[in-house]
């Protein structure tokens, strides 16, 4: 029976040897926190305008610390985000290396570029509020703010205060308003809550739909999703998309985004790669797979994203809303607001 | 005894062992310890304790990244929700155990003692629960029970209430919720060793009892109860200590405990540091329950003793008793594995053409390979362990068991990491080994290797193994070994003339249930895997992570099937002996 | 030549001696038992001898080979020793004929199956050869255990409290058996017993060991009639111990009268001295008499006569008599020969 395990073992070595060792040139290694099913339209379309393969590794967590740990040998080529504080850490820790591209400085304003070229973001999502058609009136003028008081009193729906989409959003409310207020608010929106911190964001438009909440805090793109999905329509059909602060600051904005790894052993095509994400004919297939906003200006967003309306951003840098991340998550766990 | 799910064809242990001796002197416990370690350094027998190291090294890094890293965001955790983390663990862990015994124990009687109609479908149909991941069936319960689930629906339709405010309906998505969904598809670890002992139990203790004048209900509490005391503690042990380590269900639940607490100190606060701090909390925790339950394990267990127990005890259920009994058998069954495998197969029939794509096979396959070679790689492992403390039944040697055992408790996102850190250390030395001669370096060998994959399973579910080995080793009379030595078949052929062929039926056992254990592990795939590698887990988990398990509802039911295939021969191992 | 031969054997487990500078030699053909209480070290003689203990030393040959002395502790499976257990230690995987055939895999076949067969006629079990040792009584389970060990040819049997797991009924039958099966095959066994009669009725020589230490080593009606110590003698039977002064080469005197000695050693040299006999049951003689106080606390009819308990300075001994004594005081009478004594002891009166 030993001789059998040593045969296997030996067998999978093999393979993984076999696997890894493909190096040709026509490669290109991604580590995705984006779910593959989302990404690989794009990638297909990137094989097939240059021929360079692509492998894909997803995993919505630990990604980082596995480069982290692989060092110098990482076979990690370029890593894909879904959030604007994962790009920062990955910089951060140095494991990223800087490149500059024209064709990127083209396509991709310089505030969703590094300075020093380390991270490029590629879409932008907006984290807005879901309001019950039923219930809210007059939804334009809702802010963030607004969830706080007591008028919402067991009408909030949302999903963990700890998910990074909701830790973009109390960060930049301390960017804004300084940890205290931000703590008061924070202690607010707990109490309003209708039931514990759930599900996913559109789990929450779901409970608005059957009348669990009135207001739900999500990103915008799951709302042309649901609207695409035979089942999820009558969810979303049951509420309207807000953008709130609307008279202020504007509406929160998080980005997904990519770097080139640093020890990437093509990363001459993890350059093409990027440069393919940012392009317009790219963006173009985010924008109307992913119901995402191109953060190429040249690139509109689908027709059923724009009629959405226009909206006021949040224009505060996302360097500076990302230091409060650390704040931001022991706010959370300071007023116990999964708990 | 644990997981004796052996055979008993083993003759009852005569003879003093010299380990006895040794625990006599407890005040000398250390030196013995050492002198031991000398002595075993000095001998071939190296090997056992090298094994357990190895073994160990992922748990070593952690505790090495616990004490040297920072841990700033530890200080901050343990002022603010550190207790109630560690309250809903225990908690958690407390109820999930409580409840799968009110589940098990009951079952296990029956199912030993009792004769009714349908007992022999009942018989193994309550084991299928064991081969659902936890996650599925919280994931369907959810969306049956949730209050946008089509029975609070049709609730609401039914008695006309508008709001939440109108009536009080049980939430799925609690601890209590948590607890019960990890009950359901843990139950059967108690109910497969309880049942086990009830059957080895001496059925004259029994009727001594009765001509006593109690009951059948009083004999069970006062007499086969107690008897089996030692495989109750052991199994509901082994069930605490996966809760324990369960993440998937309590974070689809949104219930914080330290399991979800490493997740997001490690992930949300990039704290490795206090990661490992708090996961070395957890191996605190287990390590109580390994004391507890062995424990147990030294005192003697009385009227198990398998030459004796040749009368079967079995009761006759009256009609109203055999209703009573089918009816409570049906409503475990039909709760925790009809209605979760109804709704999975209902979403593949209407998804199928989403759900249908033909890696799925590949994933399949993926899956049962690492399952298999851990599986096999374990029982391996466990049976030179066992035999080498077996031989010379050193502190050292005791010691390395245990130490191979830790890694039961252990998230398997923590052994993930766990694994990642010596791996990667390895491969850096090799590529810088093959770089100082000049040659080029291979690159990653181990670490995003199916490699390490299996690494971290069998580093996590040695223990089920060493349990199973261990327990099967007792029963295995040492003169057996003696007479083998003299008759000039010691060493490895004392191995496999003797002792394999005795400890085959719980080594296979242990096999089966660390297939099923593996097939359904999901963190160590997902974040070790190499590129474009999908086991059915960490496929499922792609779709149900985004709450569409719909889509992937096939992937789910394929992980049950196979699952269920080594359920049932299991099963029949049990009733062969 | 000795088939075994023990010198200075010394054990210890924790440092603790458990076995002090044992001496011991078994002839070729002779069957010996360590007779002795529990926690004596009877079993640990016989494992060191089977090489089944690390820390020992001392010289110990087998037949023509020294297996242990100061530079070698030979493996088990080279002594070339049968085991013998009270659990039988068959193997419960195989059959009685694989059983058998365990130790002789270096065998060709044919000479294996034929050896096999030649063994279980030895204990005419040919008809259970293909049966597993579960579906055998005791008494056959240990027979095959026995020409299991026996079909390698050992140097010497080693019997581990053989036979306490065998139903009285037939326990005297299966020790009358192998002893003859053994003195047939010209075999040398070492019995290890807690058990007088077993030892009695399937040794040669009997050696008493006690604390370590062989007290005495000789044939069972010799250790009966001749103890050499005070614990061999207790050892052995119940009795009472009997303050008593030399009155000449031939006689005791005591306060239950005179005695006649004729024991081995002379006592010539003594007269006038205290010295202790130990008196048996089958010494003594009981007689009513008014004037006594000693008085038969219990009695038990065992058939053809009574057993009569007396208390007598703290001491008490079951005698044989004819007729009930029970609640009657009596006089103790000594009519027969005492042929052992000992050197004067506080313990006895």
């Amino acid at each position: 029976m030993k001789k059998l395990v040593a045969i296997f073992l030996g067998l999978t070595c093999l393979t993984a040897v076999a696997k890894d060792s493909g190096s040709n040139d026509k490669t290109v290694n991604v580590y995705s926190f984006r779910q593959s099913f989302l990404i690989e339209p794009l990638l297909q379309q990137f094989t097939d305008q240059t021929g360079i393969k692509t492998k894909v590794v997803f995993a919505k967590s630990g990604l980082i610390e596995r480069i982290k740990r692989e060092g110098k040998y990482s076979p990690a080529d370029v890593v894909l985000t879904s959030n604007f504080s994962k790009l920062l850490q990955l910089k951060d820790e140095g494991l990223t290396q800087s490149f500059q591209s024209a064709e990127i400085d083209q396509s991709v304003p310089a505030h969703f570029r590094d300075e020093n070229g380390h991270w490029v973001a590629l879409t932008k999502r907006v984290r807005n509020i879901y309001a019950s058609k039923a219930k809210i009136a007059n939804p334009s003028n809702l802010t963030y703010e607004d969830l706080g008081s007591a008028d919402f009193d067991g009408k909030i729906c949302t999903r963990s205060g700890k998910h990074p989409y909701n830790i973009g959003l109390i960060s930049s409310f301390i960017a804004h308003k300084g940890e205290a207020a931000t703590e008061q608010w924070l202690r607010g929106v707990k109490a309003n809550l209708a039931r514990k911190p759930q599900g996913n964001d559109r789990a929450q438009v779901k409970a608005i739909k059957e009348g669990l909440c009135d207001v739900s805090l999500g990103n915008s793109y799951y709302f042309g999703k649901m609207l695409t999905n035979e089942d999820q329509k009558p969810w979303a059909e049951a509420v309207n998309i807000v953008f709130p602060n609307q008279n202020d600051r504007g509406v929160n904005i998080n980005v997904s985004g990519a770097v080139v790894a640093k020890f990437a052993p093509h990363s001459e095509n993890a350059k093409l790669l990027i440069a393919f994400l940012a392009s317009e004919k790219a963006q173009q297939a985010y924008a109307s797979l992913n119901m995402e906003y191109p953060v190429n200006p040249n690139v509109e967003p689908s027709e059923l994203v724009a009629s959405w309306g226009k909206f006021k951003e949040d224009t505060l840098p996302l360097t500076q809303i990302a230091q409060y991340r650390q704040a931001a998550l022991r706010l959370v766990d300071k007023v116990k607001f999964d708990l | 005894m644990s997981l004796g799910i052996s055979g008993s064809e083993a003759v009852a242990e005569t003879l003093p062992q010299p380990q006895k001796i040794t625990e006599h002197a407890k005040g000398s416990r250390l030196a013995a310890l050492v002198v031991s370690i000398f002595r075993t350094l000095s001998k071939v027998h190296l090997g056992g304790l090298l094994l357990a190291v190895l073994l160990s090294t992922p748990l070593f890094a952690l505790f090495y990244e616990a004490i040297v890293g920072e841990g700033e965001s530890f200080e901050y955790i343990k002022q603010t929700v550190l207790g109630d983390y560690i309250v809903n663990t225990l908690i958690l862990v407390f109820s999930v155990g409580f409840l799968a015994l009110l589940i098990g124990v009951p079952l296990a009687w029956l199912m030993s003692v009792c004769e009714f109609k349908g007992k022999s479908f009942f018989k193994w149909a309550l084991v299928l629960p064991l081969a659902m991941p936890a996650y599925l069936v919280a994931y369907t319960y959810t969306d049956l029970l949730d209050y946008a689930g089509p029975i609070q629906i049709a609730l609401r339709s039914w008695f006309g209430w508008q709001s939440p405010n109108d009536y009080w309906f049980f939430d799925i998505r609690s601890i209590e919720g948590a607890s019960l969904m990890l009950a359901l598809v843990l139950y059967p670890y108690i109910y497969l060793m309880v049942r086990a002992s009830f059957l080895e139990q001496n059925a004259a203790l029994t009727h001594a009892a009765r001509t006593l004048g109690q009951s059948p209900l009083r004999c069970f509490f006062k007499v086969s109860l107690p008897v089996a005391r030692n495989a109750i503690i052991a199994s509901v042990a082994l069930v605490m200590m996966e809760s324990m380590a369960d993440f998937a269900t309590v974070h689809y639940f949104a219930v914080s405990t330290l399991t979800t607490a490493v997740y997001d100190t490690w992930l949300g606060h990039y704290d490795l540091g206090s990661a490992a701090k708090l996961s070395s909390i957890m191996v605190l925790g287990m390590f109580m329950l390994l004391y507890v339950e062995r424990l147990q394990n030294g005192k003697k267990q009385t009227g198990a003793d398998a030459k004796v127990s040749q009368q079967k005890l079995m009761y006759q259920l009256s009609t109203k008793q055999s209703i009573i009994a089918f009816c409570f058998c049906s409503l475990i069954l039909i709760i925790a594995f009809v209605v979760p495998a109804a709704v999975l197969v209902g979403y593949a029939l209407d998804y199928y053409a989403e759900s249908w794509s033909t890696g799925i096979m590949t994933y399949a396959f993926n899956s049962i390979l690492i399952a298999a070679i851990a599986a096999i790689a374990a029982l391996a492992l466990s049976v030179v362990l066992n035999f080498i403390l077996r031989c010379r039944p050193y502190p050292a040697q005791k010691f390395s068991l245990k130490l191979a055992s830790t890694g039961y408790a252990i998230p398997g996102t923590v052994m993930a990491i766990g694994v990642l850190i010596p791996l990667s250390f390895l491969d850096t030395s090799i590529n810088e080994i093959a770089e100082s001669f000049g040659m080029q370096g291979p690159g990653l060998l181990l670490s995003g290797s199916i490699i390490a994959i299996i690494l971290a399973h069998l580093v996590r579910f040695v223990a089920i193994a060493n349990k199973s080995v261990e327990a099967s080793y007792m029963k295995i009379s040492p003169s057996l070994d003696m007479v083998s030595k003299t008759m000039g078949q010691g060493g490895v052929k004392l191995l496999s003339k003797v002792h394999l062929p005795l400890i085959r039926k719980s080594a296979l056992v242990a096999s089966l249930l660390i297939f099923v254990e593996s097939m359904k592990e999901l963190p160590a795939a997902l974040l070790l895997r190499p590129f474009d590698f999908q086991t059915l887990p960490t496929y499922v988990y792609q779709f149900a992570s985004d709450e569409q398990l719909e889509i992937a509802a096939l992937g789910a039911i394929l992980i049950v099937l196979v699952g269920l295939v080594p359920l049932i021969l299991l099963n029949r191992s049990i009733d062969s002996h | 030549m000795s088939v075994l031969n023990i010198q200075n054997l010394e054990v210890s487990y924790q440092n603790q001696p458990v076995i002090k500078k044992l001496n011991l030699q078994i002839e070729p053909g002779e069957i010996v038992a360590l007779f002795g209480p529990s926690g004596g070290g009877k079993s640990t003689v016989l494992k060191a001898v089977a090489g089944l203990l690390e820390d020992v030393s001392g010289t110990v040959n087998i037949g023509d080979t020294l297996v242990l002395s100061d530079k070698l502790n030979l493996p088990t499976e080279k002594r070339n020793v049968g085991l013998i257990f009270q659990d039988y230690a068959l193997f419960p995987h195989l059959t009685v004929e694989e059983n058998v055939a365990f130790g002789l895999g270096h065998l060709p076949k044919e000479e294996r199956l034929e050896r096999v067969t030649e063994m279980l006629a030895l204990i005419k079990l040919s008809s259970s050869r293909g049966k597993y040792p579960h579906q055998l009584s005791g008494g056959q389970q240990q027979r095959i255990a026995i020409v299991r060990a026996l079909a390698c040819k050992p140097n010497i049997l080693l019997f581990d409290e053989a036979f306490s797991n065998i139903d009285p009924q037939f326990r005297f039958e299966l020790i009358a058996d192998i002893r003859t099966l053994l003195k047939d095959q010209n075999t040398s066994a070492l019995f290890v017993t807690h058990n007088q009669d077993e030892a009695f009725a399937f040794c040669d020589r009997i050696a008493v060991l006690n604390e370590g230490q062989i007290e005495q080593i000789d044939t069972a009606e010799r250790l009966f009639n001749y103890p050499k110590t005070r614990f061999v003698a207790e050892f052995l039977g119940e009795g009472l111990w009997l303050r008593t002064q030399v009155a000449s080469a031939h006689r005791l005197s005591s306060e239950l009268g005179e005695i006649a000695y004729c024991g081995e050693s002379s006592i010539e040299s003594m007269v006038g001295q205290y010295v202790d006999i130990y008196l048996r049951p089958h010494h003594l003689r009981l007689e009513f008499s008014l004037d006594s106080k000693i008085k038969v606390t219990k009695e038990r009819f065992v058939g053809q006569y009574f057993e009569s308990t007396i208390e007598w300075f703290g001491q008490s001994i079951k005698v044989r008599t004819v007729y009930s004594f029970l609640d009657k005081t009596v006089k103790i009478k000594v009519d027969t020969n005492v042929s052992a004594v000992f050197l004067e002891h506080p313990s006895a009166p």
